[in-house]
């Protein structure tokens, strides 16, 4: 039987993230990030995952101000979770666009000896003007060479990685010798980076931090599949996820990637309850607070392109259709479908027949639960997703902080123990360890 | 306690700031990149109640040249980045002040911004940060972005005839710039979590930073909401007068180099004169400290094959001596000291056991921290943001 992968996601800066909950603590506070990594290390999870963005969201030109707005820095929190934790790996969401990789490879190798060998990066990339705005680079980069570009930037990092061998750290004081002559020397000649010199941190306790990848364009799966070590995914459903899995093993093989070589991990919601009844109402309760009237209006202009602010939440869908011009109102984040107007058509055909208004609709057509039952129905729906290749694992979105994955690892993690698929005890010390992807690097 | 408080804070680098520190036999050479070491340091500096810590960092391999390596395999090379190690040890402190360097040549200032806002997070108020340039070909050929001539022993003497030093320090100073505002690009009450109008901020209190300078332009706001200390502690290392026109202008604590009391006047004067009034001055010193420094400082010239030497006065002797000469100096007009331990643990603990117990026994240091935060233990009060109460 495979073994269960488990991640948890802070909850970050979208509508899943209930803010308006009583329960619902701090988004920025340490003690919330200590909370949520200490449940995941309780459950023995994997790692803890952060994701990012390097441009508050904006909306017809203001900031977005329904949602969660603010986050810390990645790295900078993960290394102090390093401290309150012991195990858990620890992973975090960097733009490869806005950042150069000699210092990026120097951030995430230090995390790696900092945190005893637990870092991870996931490598995600922009071309967009707007987050632009905030750096030096500016929005310079042409879509079609994202991934050219990350392909390269997440080479160079694995040459600087390897710049120290096991072996140019001596340290001994008989001797005299601390580092060998030649310790971190490297020179990359590349279309984008044109480097050389010396790096600064000695070989890793994993030599090279693990690597995940979010990209789903063609594109995206083929970079994910010839450099990724994991794959967060959007395909959390068993037959989208079953048809991901074999499309990414498959151009993974393209590549000479050994199978299990690279786990596919869908990013996943859920919602329990004592029975499937209590839980199917606590999702619809968690549905409807994700879902304010505001942002049920919010979400509908995404998809409509249009201001829509003057129509009634609880009233019809708009009879004029989305604008598809190529200038979207939404700035910070990826457009939610690719062919509005289609995708309209059945929303109004769905709102018709089942007499929905705006804010029913968008609860009905928008971020259902992933996994919706009691502790057994979970257990087993995710086991079940795992063995039959719908994925290696889940990245659990909890909906709020940082208290969303107590009940969780309470209830469902026993019960993927007692079926042996999930780790009683840590039996490894470093991330890639817990993955089984030790000897990969 | 009589006057104004001493402040005392010590910079931490790798086994300690003489080249051969790493083969004192009481060193632990093996574990320099390891959480632990820095957090026994950190807990060893905050047993004694000093103000805070800085961690050296560079983007390049220490080196004895003025620029690039030197080959050398007998001294400690590599570093951990510092600011992830001051987030490291951050929750495993309580009190003390935590000041990595960062660079502002080849950095993103948003980046910087953000991550030490965060520090300021995880550590509950206690973050600084010390801003360095990088005027080193060297460190340019890691980036490829720009050309930065080779700093050559003729400059050496006077780093003003530098050509791109001006240019350096002016980037430093938009870099600060931009960080400040970043700092103050979200108002303290930001956060409203208004059910009834369902938003979790108040729009109009986040504010586009707009800056435009010849290196980089910020839009804003930061990601980061307003860290706990408003502005964390921004210090600088100067040596001459561009830099300290620099830190007169940019940042909260200056670190300067006399090698007397008469030179620390002088330059405290300078320093003032140039329009850093509120600035808080400290006088950089490497220490070997106890009955046997002279003997360890003897036997590690030896090991290193050469008289160490340093920017800063070095200092040697007993803590009664150290504590002699830090309140004669003080007398110049320091706020304090950054004293660099030669030697580590040896020389901290020895300022910590050593020299703290005797400034408190002459009533010139504190015998608990009063504050919580790093501003609070300067006496600095929080500043509020610049943004306050506008409305866009």
């Amino acid at each position: 039987m495979k073994q269960v992968i488990l991640a948890a996601h802070f909850p970050g800066v979208n509508n899943h993230t209930v803010w308006s909950d009583p329960a619902s603590g701090s988004q920025i506070d340490f003690a919330s990030f200590a909370h949520l990594a200490r449940t995941a290390e309780r459950g023995r999870f994997d790692f803890f995952f952060l994701a990012d963005g390097q441009r508050l969201r904006e909306q017809r030109g203001r900031i977005h101000d329904l949602d969660v707005v603010g986050r810390p820095d990645s790295l900078t929190v993960l290394s102090a979770l390093a401290a309150v934790t012991t195990h858990l790996g620890l992973a975090g969401t960097i733009n490869a666009t806005f950042n150069e990789p000699y210092e990026l490879a120097r951030k995430l190798a230090s995390l790696d000896h900092l945190s005893g060998g637990r870092a991870g990066w996931n490598v995600v990339t922009s071309s967009d003007a707007f987050t632009g705005e905030n750096f030096r680079r500016g929005g310079y980069l042409d879509h079609s060479q994202r991934y050219e570009r990350a392909e390269e930037f997440v080479r160079t990092v694995r040459e600087l990685w390897d710049s120290w061998a096991a072996e140019d750290l001596v340290a001994d004081p008989a001797t005299g010798v601390f580092a060998t002559a030649n310790a971190g020397a490297f020179a990359h000649r590349g279309a984008h980076f044109d480097i050389g010199g010396h790096f600064t941190v000695p070989r890793g306790p994993q030599r090279h931090p693990l690597t995940i990848q979010a990209g789903d364009s063609e594109e995206g799966r083929d970079f994910a599949a010839a450099t990724a070590d994991a794959i967060f995914s959007r395909h959390s459903r068993p037959a989208d996820g079953q048809a991901f899995y074999r499309d990414i093993q498959s151009r993974g093989a393209a590549h000479g990637r050994a199978p299990g070589s690279l786990k596919i991990l869908p990013g996943a919601t859920f919602a329990l309850g004592d029975t499937d009844a209590e839980a199917q109402e606590n999702a619809d309760h968690i549905r409807r607070q994700q879902v304010s009237p505001q942002t049920a209006i919010l979400l509908l202009e995404q998809l409509w392109n249009r201001d829509l602010s003057a129509y009634d939440p609880e009233g019809p869908l708009p009879e004029i259709d989305p604008d598809v011009s190529e200038d979207s109102i939404v700035k910070g984040r990826t457009r939610m479908s690719r062919d509005p107007l289609k995708t309209a058509a059945e929303w109004r055909a769905l709102a018709e027949a089942k007499r929905l208004g705006i804010r029913d609709l968008i609860i009905e057509v928008t971020g259902r639960q992933s996994f919706i039952g009691s502790p057994a129905r979970v257990a087993e729906e995710i086991n079940e997703s795992v063995q039959t290749d719908a994925a290696d694992g889940f990245i659990l979105v909890p909906h709020l902080t940082p208290t969303g994955l107590d009940e969780f690892v309470d209830k469902v993690v026993p019960l993927l123990q007692e079926r042996g698929v999930f780790r009683a005890e840590y039996g490894t010390t470093t991330l890639r360890g817990h993955l089984g992807l030790e000897g990969d690097v | 306690m009589s006057a104004a408080p001493l402040h005392l804070a010590v910079a931490l680098d790798g086994a300690g700031w003489h080249p051969a520190a790493w083969r004192d036999p009481a060193a632990t050479p093996k574990i320099l990149f390891t959480a632990a070491y820095w957090a026994g340091l950190a807990a060893e500096a905050e047993h004694g109640l000093l103000d805070f810590v800085t961690i050296e960092d560079t983007l390049a391999l220490q080196t004895t040249r003025l620029d690039g390596p030197d080959g050398r395999t007998d001294q400690v090379r590599g570093r951990l980045d510092a600011v992830l190690v001051a987030s490291r040890i951050a929750p495993l402190t309580g009190r003390i002040g935590l000041v990595p360097t960062a660079t502002t040549t080849h950095t993103e200032p948003f980046h910087l911004a953000g991550a030490l806002s965060t520090l300021d997070y995880v550590s509950g108020g206690r973050a600084g940060w010390r801003v360095q340039v990088s005027g080193r070909r060297a460190e340019a050929a890691h980036f490829g972005r720009r050309d930065i001539p080779e700093l050559r022993p003729e400059h050496a003497g006077d780093l003003e005839t530098f050509p791109v030093f001006q240019e350096l320090f002016d980037e430093a100073a938009d870099a600060v710039e931009v960080v400040r505002r970043l700092w103050d690009s979200w108002e303290d009450d930001a956060e409203i979590r208004d059910v009834a109008t369902g938003r979790f901020v108040d729009r109009d209190r986040l504010h586009y930073i707009d800056f435009e300078g010849p290196r980089f332009s910020v839009r804003g706001p930061s990601i980061v909401p307003r860290p706990p200390q408003g502005q964390p502690l921004v210090t600088a290392l100067a040596h001459s007068r561009l830099p300290y026109e620099f830190a007169a202008r940019s940042a909260d604590v200056v670190y300067i180099t006399p090698h007397d009391a008469e030179q620390a006047r002088a330059v405290a004067a300078e320093v003032r004169g140039l329009g850093g009034g509120e600035l808080k001055i400290f006088a950089d010193l490497v220490v070997f400290v106890g009955e046997d420094a002279r003997d360890r400082r003897a036997r590690l010239d030896e090991l290193d094959g050469a008289a160490y030497a340093s920017d800063a006065a070095i200092f040697t002797g007993t803590p009664g001596e150290l504590a002699d000469l830090l309140l004669e100096w003080r007398q110049a007009g320091l706020d304090g000291f950054r004293l660099r331990p030669a030697v580590l643990p040896a020389d901290l603990t020895a300022i910590t056991r050593g020299l703290v117990p005797e400034l408190q026994r002459r009533d010139a240091f504190r015998r608990a921290y009063g504050a919580a935060t790093l501003r609070g233990h300067l006496g600095l009060p929080r500043p509020a943001s610049r943004y306050a109460g506008s409305r866009r």
